[in-house]
């Protein structure tokens, strides 16, 4: 008996035929269904009665172009601010960690500091950590440079980072199957050689698209020191928003924000997925 | 007297009974096989060997010196004797070499470079050569099998614990992993092995252990234990495994 034979003048089998008539069909189906919803959104947001003064105050180009440079210098401080309470939180992260897996007796006031430090900062909302930390330590009196409100707002968000950032590297440690522990202790390494040689540089590696979210969470949140003085970004915009009486400014910092925080998010989420296929 | 005395070794997790003492004599030199179903006790009585599980009761003797000590440093111990795993454990954010050297350095603190002709003449002992430089997930299973041998033999040790080295494996894989076992026994290393391997525990075993219940049922050499089974546990055992 002849073998069937299912390839086509084209050279696919009638599976990939099937496939490729499959995607055409889905790619024309999500096409217009989105087509749909744009044109909706344009032709009846517009026909609602405030839209024209929303248009004015929130989309007006004039206003977007004169604040939009100076919107970009103001945003180079929440880049400095991010720049060096980045790697603090990652340090301070990573010895709060450490410091509630210890487990020699001598260690034991370090743990209960570790497991106190994460509740705390935990549990109390940043901002309110921001305006303690950055009010109440230069009203020690402490004197100039001081009692700057970049350093101790700096400090709010890295004490309450921290905390996140640790209990991420705890998870990290945990997700490192105990047989790795047992290979390297058969080996003869001590318990701390084997936290620093063949844990943690897996746990960290485990963690990096989780701790990736943190940054960009804590990119946004660099916002909040502008309640105790400096200004950044947001402090810019709500000065140009009383200066042109026009919310615009607002919106051009979103845009800001936005464009560094997008492709942070999409590659954060690319290592996420990398990261599944892996494990499988 | 023994490289490795087992008296009465005892070891339970909660209410189990793992091992229910064991009476074990391993002489230098010699290659023992531990055989029994799955749950018998083999893996936890090699993990107690190397001081990764407590004993409850019993003693464990290197060279005559008590190793099971409650309090004891096990640092010192596990150095003196290697493990191989199931699962082989690689370290998998290390190359095959890194792997290899990670414990010569840090345990004996012997820099890189005085370690790299040694490991390099093992690697090639056992037809690693050209796979130094990978990372695990690069090797096949027998080739990380093979490369957990040698992570283990680079620390010099005394005795080499053998954890089911072959269970993970392929079959074509097994041969190869085996082979080196043999390569070991005839430079004299002293060996004690958990197998499902009955065909290479009769040819190559010196003496060979069946376990049930945490206990040893039966010991002897393998014409002895495979040929003229005693005790009807083992005959039972014998006749379904070699089914």
């Amino acid at each position: 008996m002849a073998r069937h034979k299912t390839t086509s003048a084209a050279g696919m089998t009638r599976r990939e035929r099937y496939d490729a008539q499959q995607r055409r069909r889905s790619l024309i189906v999500a096409a217009s269904s989105t087509a749909i919803v744009l044109l909706a959104i344009v032709l009846l947001v517009p026909m609602a009665p405030g839209w024209e003064k929303v248009q004015k105050s929130f989309f007006n180009g004039a206003v977007l172009a004169k604040s939009f440079p100076k919107l970009l210098d103001a945003f180079l401080i929440n880049v400095m601010i991010f720049a060096w309470s980045a790697p603090a939180i990652a340090v301070l992260g990573l010895l709060i960690a450490l410091a509630r897996d210890a487990t020699a007796p001598a260690l034991f006031p370090l743990r209960i500091f570790g497991a106190a430090f994460t509740d705390i900062f935990r549990g109390v909302p940043v901002i309110l950590t921001v305006y303690l930390i950055g009010f109440g330590i230069p009203g020690l009196g402490l004197p100039r440079p001081w009692n700057s409100p970049y350093i101790w707002g700096s400090l709010a968000l890295i004490l309450t980072y921290s905390a996140y950032v640790a209990e991420i590297f705890r998870s990290g440690i945990d997700s490192v199957h105990h047989s790795q522990r047992a290979a390297a202790l058969s080996l003869g390494l001590s318990d701390r050689q084997v936290m620093r040689d063949v844990v943690l540089p897996q746990a960290i590696r485990n963690v990096v698209p989780s701790q990736m979210n943190m940054l960009i969470a804590l990119q946004k949140d660099v916002s909040l020191l502008s309640f105790i003085g400096p200004v950044e970004i947001f402090r810019q915009a709500g000065v140009f928003k009383s200066l042109l009486a026009n919310f615009t400014p607002y919106v051009g910092a979103a845009i800001i924000f936005l464009a560094v925080t997008i492709p942070a998010t999409r590659y954060a989420d690319h290592l996420l997925a990398r990261q599944r296929k892996e494990r499988r | 007297m023994a490289k490795l005395e087992l008296r009465g070794v005892v070891k339970r997790f909660g209410d189990v009974t793992v091992c229910n003492g064991v009476d074990l004599d391993i002489e230098a030199g010699q290659m023992v096989c531990l055989i029994g179903a799955s749950g018998g006790g083999k893996s936890t009585l090699l993990r107690c060997i190397n001081l990764l599980e407590p004993i409850e009761d019993g003693e464990i003797r290197l060279d005559g010196e008590d190793i099971s000590v409650p309090g004891l440093d096990p640092q010192g111990v596990r150095a003196r004797i290697g493990m191989v795993f199931q699962n082989y454990n690689l370290f998998p954010h290390m190359t095959a070499l890194e792997n290899v050297m990670l414990a010569p350095r840090r345990v004996h603190r012997t820099p890189r470079d005085q370690l790299r002709p040694a490991v390099e003449t093992l690697f090639r002992r056992f037809g690693l050569a050209e796979r130094m430089h990978n990372y695990p997930d690069q090797l096949s299973g027998g080739q990380q099998q093979r490369v957990a041998i040698v992570r283990a033999l680079a620390m010099r040790p005394e005795v080499m614990l053998f954890d089911e080295i072959t269970s993970a494996l392929d079959p074509q894989l097994v041969g190869e992993v085996l082979d080196v076992l043999l390569q070991l026994k005839q430079e004299g290393m002293t060996m004690v092995l958990a197998t499902h391997e009955m065909g290479f525990a009769r040819e190559a075993a010196d003496k060979v252990c069946f376990l049930k219940a945490g206990r040893i049922v039966e010991q002897g050499p393998p014409e002895q234990l495979f040929g003229t089974p005693e005790h009807p546990e083992t005959q039972a055992f014998l006749a379904r495994a070699l089914k």
